[in-house]
């Protein structure tokens, strides 16, 4: 019995790990398709990646996704981490709710509200006191912190509650801030949740469509933008161009991270052993 | 040098203050402040102009005007295709969170059960697609499922069925594109929690007496209820007001509530009922979210 019950939960492991994969495997394997048809394999050729780079529209637009991911997950990482803190170290204040449900919503929150909300703010704002005069970068950049700023309390919270409370107050015993604390100790103790938060928060940002396309001028078009007007029309052999050179860079980053995350545990634990 | 620091510490006050302020005024500006206006722009009147509605507060002849415009909520409750969009959304959210349920659980348990080192390697398996596009992974199916894609091709070959089933474009394919997009989020929350899970007690049940099949039904699964109201609205609450799946993967029939207000608020330019479809659509997600949210504040709370 026991042994059907642990091989059950395996099977359904593996047999979803392919579901997750498949998929992923068949869209890189054609997009070395030479035919123009997705599903008829017509031999292999690279001639797709070159279309690819020769398409200024959506180099731009790559470009844009990127600066924008940039700034957001900087700025989300900054908003998100005092969140974090104050979730994690002030006792009781008022306001804690509020703030607690601003933190989880955006968790959950259907893409097309908050798109639409903000865009409606975006608008009242320009009425009102004349900023924004134009949606476009900086519109997007502020729905992207707000929701990213989320995801970052999140996972910066999780590493704060782990940190060693009894470093922090010796610092301050010995006579530091609360500032000088929150940079020398803090800091550096939670710098590998700040890393991934901030990687989190750029593939988030990098990945909005709805938001964005709800908050965006007609002078800012982002990458996800590009490639849905295109899927509507159809599958594109370019597109799976496209995919595959996502899923190798995220593929990569992901390695990396992972990489670096394991070597410093096992120094930690060395440490601790010395 | 030391001045410095002396000066921060008269601010002391002030700098906590600040800490709590810089992200509270943020959210509060650009998260909660926007609902009071979608709100308030569901009671106004679609016109052509810029912005296209009309104003709902109004100062003229030294008269505070409100004009409040029902007509919105009147029109979506009369029109029978705002109705089934909701039922649609909610039927179809449903459903693919029980799938994702079903799948996720097996998996987050086998991989809380795998050795440490794998359990590291599983995890980034798990998230891995989900830093990926999101778009690219729902248009992966597309080539998958259409009239003449791998699926029908695969199944042709076989010799299971005779002429190609007709997947995409169905609600069908808008689950699958769902489950598929969103088991992650299902499984996250499910592995976090039964990973912490008291070994102890499994061991205590299983010395008295109990049977494995068992101890799983009166221990783990409750046990694990926090996982599961967690996973489960991650995938539900999104899944309602989804567009990009049912826009790529649905059909004619497949009515999504997210995909009717894009369209009210894109191709007709309708604000006011795009903002009444979203906040009809709030006040059924409001007991979702609260679930969810009493889960989250207890898991940020808590002091490890």
């Amino acid at each position: 019995m026991a042994r059907f019950k642990v091989s059950f939960s395996t099977l359904m492991l593996i047999l979803g790990l392919l579901f997750l994969y498949i998929p992923m495997a068949i869209l890189i394997f054609y997009s070395f398709n030479a035919s123009r048809l997705v599903t008829v394999w017509a031999g292999f050729s690279t001639h797709w990646y070159v279309e690819l780079f020769r398409d200024q529209q959506l180099l731009s637009a790559v470009w844009m996704s990127l600066r924008i991911a940039f700034y957001s997950a900087t700025m989300a990482v900054c908003i998100g981490t005092l969140a974090a803190f104050v979730m994690t170290r002030f006792r009781r204040f008022r306001g804690r709710t509020v703030l607690s449900s601003m933190i989880t919503a955006p968790l959950v929150m259907p893409e097309v509200i908050t798109g639409l909300s903000l865009l409606l703010l975006f608008v009242h704002m320009a009425q009102i006191i004349g900023w924004p005069a134009d949606r476009g970068m900086m519109t997007i950049w502020i729905a992207h912190t707000t929701f990213c700023s989320a995801y970052v309390a999140v996972v910066v919270s999780t590493r704060l509650r782990e940190v060693d409370l009894s470093i922090e107050e010796a610092a301050m015993d010995l006579g530091a801030t609360p500032f000088k604390t929150f940079f020398l100790i803090t800091i550096p103790v939670i710098t590998p949740a700040l890393i991934s938060g901030w990687l989190l928060a750029f593939t988030l940002s990098l990945d909005d469509l709805v938001i964005a396309s709800f908050v965006s001028g007609p002078g800012a078009t982002t990458l996800p933008m590009v490639v849905f007007s295109s899927v509507r029309l159809g599958v594109s052999p370019k597109i799976n161009a496209l995919a595959t050179l996502i899923i190798l860079a995220v593929s990569l980053i992901a390695f990396i991270a992972w990489y670096l995350m394991r070597r410093a545990e096992e120094k930690r634990r060395q440490m601790i052993q010395e | 040098m030391s001045t410095w620091i002396k000066l921060l510490r008269d601010k002391l006050p002030q700098g906590r203050t600040l800490v709590f302020g810089i992200p509270f005024f943020w959210l509060l500006l650009f998260f909660l402040l926007p609902f009071a206006l979608v709100l308030k722009i569901s009671f106004s009147a679609a016109i052509i102009a810029v912005p296209p509605y009309q104003p709902v507060f109004s100062y003229v002849n030294d008269t505070f005007n409100i004009i409040l415009n029902f007509g919105n909520y009147l029109f979506l409750f009369s029109d029978s295709l705002y109705v089934a969009a909701y039922w649609g959304s909610i039927k179809i959210a449903f459903i693919s969170t029980l799938v994702c349920l079903l799948i996720g659980y097996p998996m987050a348990y086998a991989m809380a059960k795998a050795p440490l080192q794998l359990q590291l390697v599983l995890l980034l398996l798990i998230m891995l697609p989900s830093w990926t596009s999101f778009l690219i992974r729902v248009y992966a199916w597309m080539g998958i499922l259409s009239n003449q894609g791998l699926l029908n091709q695969f199944l042709l070959w076989l010799g299971v069925i005779k002429e190609p089933l007709r997947l995409m474009n169905t609600n069908f394919a808008v689950v699958l594109g769902i489950v598929y997009a969103y088991l992650p989020f299902m499984i996250l929350p499910l592995y976090a929690n039964l990973v912490k899970l008291d070994r102890t007690l499994l061991e205590a049940a299983s010395d008295l007496g109990s049977r494995q099949i068992n101890t799983f039904w009166t221990v783990t699964l409750p046990l694990s209820k926090g996982g599961i109201i967690a996973g489960s609205m991650l995938v539900f609450i999104p899944a309602v007001g989804e567009f990009v799946i049912p826009e790529l993967l649905g059909g004619p029939d497949t009515l999504m509530i997210g995909k009717v207000l894009w369209e009210e608020f894109f191709n007709n330019r309708d604000w006011p009922v795009a903002s009444a479809l979203a906040i009809i659509m709030l006040a059924l997600l409001i007991i979702p979210i609260t679930l969810f949210h009493r889960y989250q504040a207890k898991e940020l709370e808590k002091n490890g």
